[in-house]
């Protein structure tokens, strides 16, 4: 064994035994493009092996750019990358053979079939042909009976499973998805879910981008927030909706009233446009007022309660203040 | 080196001619004819012996030559521009393959398709005229030469080119031309002494001289002379691509 494949041998073993403790790490990437724009600012990330990671942002917040750093579609301009322990830049070859990259359009050459174009990929990542394995993913993704099909005769939905079938057909480790649900109904964005869940199952470190909160809310373990090339924080979302989240209490009143009550002007309450009901705005980490609180304050104010409703801030409600409160900066 | 990465790249390519198989090949069997009734027959019978060679078989190696030539421009050109312009370039470029295993790829898929049809040509100039080939190793290597300098400048064409004009500028207004005006179908004997010394400014007649030496063992320059400008444009055209990659002009960003 020589030298290169002694250390491949170690952060393998490494990785299977869990010592390799990240499967992505980034540190102080920079990205300019011409004319002095910035599309990345002094980015530093770590991924962990198997996790799902969402990163969510704005356009031109920089998602693909990043994305494109990781992959060897773009050079970073300063900083450094490691996949599975081996720089992006040095051990291309390593890197790159251990990624499937999803792109955000559809950039098939339209005559060829189905299956043709998703055995080039295969090949050209340096795999040998195993046509079981081709015709695994593509029953996966419910495209066996399509193979023969030239890309042009496809759906928007279907040219979509294309592309991640090409993604997959090279068996990597870690998956980029770059907004992999743009455009394709609710049905199909479902399967992509469960598909992605099931990727995670067998290992694969999933990192996708996309517009649709929901969507990092269903299935990311961890969520990063871009904005404008700057990370502007990276938390766990169970995390994130406990640090961030906000639980409002509205208790429907059987009267109406004229202004809020004294006895609870000192909580955070507003009252409703037709005066009819108190919303209590309760943060998870600060406030934790309970409802049976909530209803006691009520009772002791000699107001008669006729319904009570709490809902939950959503990940796509926390996003929006965060980025919202950066561009007030 | 990733042989099944060149080997994807080279097979995908040789299958996108297999899907227009009667345009590969009854486009040159069809223009070759008609050089063959236009030169071989109507003018070329007006034509008396040059060097001991008639006529007709004078122009096939200029045949082999101008399709070799312009062939390998477009099929390079056209084989890294489209996927440029589809945005598919993206797997290539993210696939754990060097520039030189890319080239290989593009440009070994290039040359066998411009070489075979210049094989094509040479069997269908066999209905027209008798000749013997005097050097065939050196015809062969000359003719795999010529195809990977080609090539390997089509890919050229193709990085550089951002729009579909661009991409048959090159071709069209100074790879055609050059040939013609190469030595292609004459001899520059034929020519006054002005023209003699512009066609000798021409790099490409010495690469059709060198060619023509292959086939009757006699041409206008010295088949030193046709290596070395070939061994020349061949190193200058690897020489950019070497830069094109290194600095990813074009390509990433």
């Amino acid at each position: 064994m020589n030298s290169i494949g002694f250390i491949e041998h170690i952060l393998f073993q490494c990785r299977v035994s869990g010592f390799l403790k990240y499967m992505i790490s980034i540190q102080n990437i920079s990205k300019v493009y011409d004319q002095n724009l910035k599309a990345l600012e002094e980015i530093s990330l770590e991924i962990e092996p198997g996790e799902i990671f969402a990163l969510l942002g704005p356009n031109g917040a920089g998602k693909t750019t990043l994305i494109s750093s990781i992959c060897g579609l773009t050079r970073q301009t300063s900083g450094l990358i490691k996949v599975s322990g081996f720089d992006t830049l040095e051990d291309y070859k390593k890197t790159r053979s251990l990624i499937g990259l999803v792109p955000q359009e559809f950039p098939l050459e339209n005559y060829e079939s189905v299956i043709e174009t998703v055995k080039f990929t295969r090949g050209l990542f340096g795999k040998s042909s195993n046509p079981s394995y081709i015709e695994k993913v593509l029953k996966s993704l419910r495209l066996w009976e399509k193979r023969s099909t030239p890309i042009i005769a496809l759906s928007g939905g279907m040219k979509r499973r294309v592309l991640i079938a090409k993604a997959l057909s090279h068996e990597p480790e870690i998956l980029f998805l770059d907004e992999p649900t743009s455009g394709v109904d609710v049905q199909l964005r479902k399967e992509m879910w469960d598909l992605i869940i099931e990727l995670k199952k067998r290992g694969v470190t999933v990192i996708l981008t996309t517009h649709y909160i929901k969507e990092a809310e269903m299935i990311a373990d961890r969520v990063g927030i871009l904005n404008r090339g700057r990370l502007l924080l990276v938390e766990e979302k169970k995390e994130l909706i406990k640090k961030f989240g906000k639980k409002t209490i509205s208790v429907e009143l059987k009267e109406k009233l004229h202004s809020i009550p004294e006895k609870i002007a000192e909580e955070k309450v507003y009252l409703s446009e037709d005066r009819h009901s108190i919303f209590f705005e309760v943060s998870n980490t600060k406030n934790k007022m309970s409802l049976s609180d909530t209803i006691k304050m009520i009772a002791e104010t000699g107001l008669s309660i006729n319904d009570i409703n709490t809902t939950e801030s959503s990940l796509e409600d926390i996003f929006l203040e965060i980025i919202a409160e950066e561009e007030m900066r | 080196m990733n042989f099944n990465s060149i080997k994807s790249i080279y097979k995908f390519e040789m299958a996108r001619a297999l899907r227009t198989i009667m345009q590969s090949i009854l486009a040159p069997v069809v223009s070759t004819c008609l050089y063959f009734i236009v030169f071989g027959a109507a003018i070329g019978s007006k034509i008396s012996e040059l060097d001991g060679i008639s006529y007709g078989a004078f122009i096939i190696p200029g045949l082999m030559m101008l399709s070799v030539m312009t062939t390998s421009v477009n099929y390079a050109a056209f084989g890294i521009y489209l996927p440029k312009y589809t945005g598919s370039i993206y797997e290539v470029m993210s696939a754990p393959i060097s520039a030189f295993e890319v080239i290989i790829g593009y440009v070994g898929a290039a040359a066998t398709k411009s070489i075979l049809i210049s094989f094509l040509i040479l069997l269908t100039a066999t209905a027209f005229v008798s000749f013997d080939i005097r050097h065939p190793i050196w015809m062969l290597v000359l003719l795999i030469m010529t195809g990977s300098t080609f090539s390997l400048f089509g890919f050229i064409i193709g990085l550089w080119a951002s729009n579909w004009e661009r991409l048959q500028l090159i071709p069209l207004i100074v790879i055609t031309p050059l040939v013609f005006l190469g030595g292609s179908f004459y001899s520059t004997s034929m020519l006054p002494g002005f023209w003699q010394t512009i066609t000798k400014l021409n790099p490409i007649f010495y690469i059709i001289n060198g060619f023509r030496w292959s086939f009757f063992g006699t041409s206008d320059v010295p088949i030193g002379v046709s290596i070395f400008f070939m061994a020349a444009f061949l190193l200058l055209c690897i020489a950019v691509v070497s830069i094109i990659f290194r600095t990813g002009y074009k390509i990433r960003n």
